[in-house]
């Protein structure tokens, strides 16, 4: 298994290192040590990969994401998996600001609290927190599912498009045009689905709330002006 | 006082002036603001403000076509591994696919490649057509992120990173649901026919701190092979070039209030931000306090019609320049042939700017398949060409005068100021006089 000390190597000579990998390399886990709360750790992975971080990480870890399945034993700071495409990433602390921002597909699993604009303009990713989020979280959210089972802050889901929200717990205050909707048997579906891909078989698709778009503010109107 | 007694003309009023009073009634009719295309149409300082001197006893020309005069830009020699070079220094600015036809796209792309220079993707993504036909091509990086991958990341020339727009700094962008067809909302991963407003804000940064994570991020996913533009909308000149290089940019775009866009509130584009003309000088003396003038390659837009304007860009110290509306022009649009479509749509060739409408007869500004098909990819990219190497020829012609053997040998030195307003915000003499108003002794 390649290990990677960031205490003796560069994230630079870590990052070339995982881009020179093919899609069929053997060289499939690897275990990076000391990550210092380093920026930009793992990010442009485009291959399957395994890869195991012992420690915090700074911005931005996992960004852009494709393909790779990346666990963080420990806190990540702001933008984790940001625009990831693929694979999943699963921090095992807390996460900063940003978390998921503007991903198109794959998993986020936080298993701790993620603070404000969590799936902030998300475009298909699939989030699923086990604590609370912060203020403004799916901000502008396209596509895609934020599962929260703590708390959510202020303004959640405000301008949402399509995306949808699950929370279990409170929600300080909803955003513009974001609404609670009745959950369908494919909500729930969904739902349990996720539950079961972060290993929460236990928790109850019914306890959860959805929220999603109004779609009020889909065209300019006058009557809406206060909203803009 | 009798009928026959002599009455005064009707007075138009000065504040209260027809467009003005039309837009009062546009406005009640209405009750939303106004949006259109286009840049900041009042009379503004600009380029048409300066003059060259040109050669006399003291300075030698160049022959007009026999002696040498290079007009190569080399841009990204700062970080990147890959810079950017072009042949002119005129590049294509940033118009997304969606304001654009994916056929304007394309003459863009070959336009450019025809004269050597670069495209640029805009907020909606890369397409096809452009990657296609555009050896050099820019890729934005916007708040929006629609479209934003990997893939495409790594496809591109150079990676452009949009803090503000000329025409509306401190603005999102808009596209009105006439023009979200199925395949830009598919690109952009909305529902069809919308009407999308993209965020003002980048979503997981915020100041230059963060931004130079963000740079460091980009690098690291392209292997710092590509270079990082900042474009900037301007305002803050230089404050934000000196922010934007300690953030580690290659470039800087500089984009004043005359640049055009295809979808922004009239107030906004008339009173939000700087001219071009009052942006350049500022940015330049960042980039030489910190001494990265040249090393960090500045670029600015914003009405740039021709080469004199380039010529003048260029002596006040910048790199290159970039064009939006000019190149539309170019490709066709508010062409005069069209004057009876454009009437139907209450307006005329030349006053055209409901570019967020999606129902240009010359099928640029459109996703209206029908409309859209009214433009010959290969005829509209051969005009742009032609354009640019105007552009270029005459950027040459007044180097030559001025005795440089390169355009970016153009210096402050030869200009002067036609207007004192001019000369203040230029920092060039006030022709005929040696006065810099506000420069002291
Ligand atoms: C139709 C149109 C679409 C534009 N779209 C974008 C865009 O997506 N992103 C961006 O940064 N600027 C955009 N701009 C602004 C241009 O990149 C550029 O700053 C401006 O056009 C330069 O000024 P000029 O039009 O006077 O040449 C757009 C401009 C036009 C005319």
């Amino acid at each position: 298994m390649p290990v990677c000390d960031l205490a003796v190597s560069s994230v630079r000579e870590l990052n070339q290192a995982l881009h020179r990998l093919s899609p069929d390399t053997n060289e499939t886990a690897w275990e990076i040590d000391n990550p210092q709360g380093k920026h930009a750790i793992g990010v442009g992975i485009n291959v399957p990969v395994e890869i195991d971080i012992k420690g915090h990480v700074g911005y931005y870890c996992a960004g852009m994401n494709k393909h790779a399945s990346v666990r963080i034993h420990g806190n990540a700071g702001t933008g984790v998996a940001e625009n990831m495409m693929s694979g999943t990433v699963h921090v095992m602390g807390d996460a900063s600001q940003s978390a998921g921002a503007t991903g198109c597909g794959g998993l986020l699993i936080i298993d701790g609290d993620a603070s404000a604009r969590c799936g902030i303009s998300m475009k298909g990713i699939d989030i699923l927190v086990k604590g609370s989020i912060g203020s403004m979280s799916a901000f502008m959210a396209q596509a895609g599912n934020l599962v929260v089972l703590g708390n959510a802050g202020e303004a959640l889901g405000d301008s949402i498009y399509e995306a949808t929200i699950f929370v279990r717990g409170q929600v300080k205050s909803l955003g513009a045009d974001c609404i609670e909707k009745p959950m369908t048997d494919e909500d729930r579906e969904r739902l349990a689905g996720l539950l079961g891909r972060a290993g929460l078989d236990d928790a109850k698709v019914d306890d959860f709330r959805m929220y999603g778009s109004a779609r009020e503010l889909y065209h300019f109107h006058v009557d809406n002006a206060a909203s803009y | 006082m009798s009928a026959n007694s002599p009455r005064t003309t009707p007075r138009v009023s000065a504040t209260f002036d027809p467009y003005t009073i039309s837009e009062i009634q546009r406005a009640a009719a209405t009750g939303i603001y106004d949006i259109r295309g286009g840049g900041s149409k009042r009379r503004l300082p600009h380029f048409d403000d300066l003059l060259f001197l040109g050669a006399s006893m003291s300075r030698y020309p160049l022959e007009g076509y026999r002696e040498k005069c290079g007009t190569n830009v080399v841009l990204g020699s700062r970080f990147a591994k890959k810079p950017i070079e072009l042949k002119i220094p005129v590049t294509i600015a940033g118009m997304s696919f969606g304001s654009l036809s994916g056929a304007a796209k394309e003459a863009l792309g070959r336009g450019a490649t025809l004269a050597g220079t670069s495209t640029t993707t805009g907020d909606g993504g890369m397409t096809e057509e452009e990657r296609g036909h555009s050896q050099t091509l820019i890729y934005q990086y916007l708040p929006s992120r629609y479209g934003m991958n990997p893939d495409d990341l790594r496809r591109a020339d150079a990676i452009e990173i949009v803090i503000g727009q000329g025409a509306k700094p401190g603005g999102g962008g808009m596209l009105l649901g006439q023009k979200i067809s199925e395949r830009v909302g598919k690109m952009r991963t909305l529902p069809a026919g919308i009407d999308q407003r993209s965020a003002s804000r980048h979503p997981d940064w915020t100041g230059p701190d963060d931004l130079e994570i963000k740079i460091e991020e980009l690098r690291e996913i392209t292997d710092w092979e590509k270079p990082i533009y900042v474009k900037i909308g301007a305002s803050r000149p230089y404050y934000d070039t000196a922010l934007a290089v300690k953030a580690g940019a290659d470039v800087i775009v500089i984009d004043g209030m005359q640049g055009g866009t295809a979808a922004t509130q009239e107030v906004f584009i008339e009173h939000v931000g700087i001219p071009t003309l009052a942006a350049i000088r500022p940015a330049v003396e960042a980039l030489q306090e910190l001494g990265m003038h040249r090393k960090v390659q500045l670029i600015v837009s914003g009405g740039i019609r021709n080469g004199a304007d380039i010529a003048k860009a260029l002596a006040l110290g910048a790199d290159a320049v970039a064009i939006g509306t000019a190149a539309l022009i170019a490709l066709g649009d508010n062409s005069p042939t069209l004057e009876k479509e454009y009437e139907a749509l209450g307006t005329h060739a030349g006053a055209y700017d409901d570019w967020h409408e999606g129902r240009d007869p010359a099928g640029i500004t459109t996703q209206d398949p029908e409309l859209a098909r009214r433009l010959d990819p290969m005829l509209a990219g051969r005009r742009l060409a032609n354009y640019l190497s105007v552009l270029t020829l005459e950027t040459q012609t007044i180097a030559r005068a001025c005795g440089k053997s390169h355009i970016h040998n153009l210096e402050p030195e030869d200009l002067v100021a036609l207007t004192v307003e001019a000369a203040a915000i230029a920092r060039v003499p006030l022709v005929g006089t040696d006065w810099i108003p506000g420069q002291r002794y």
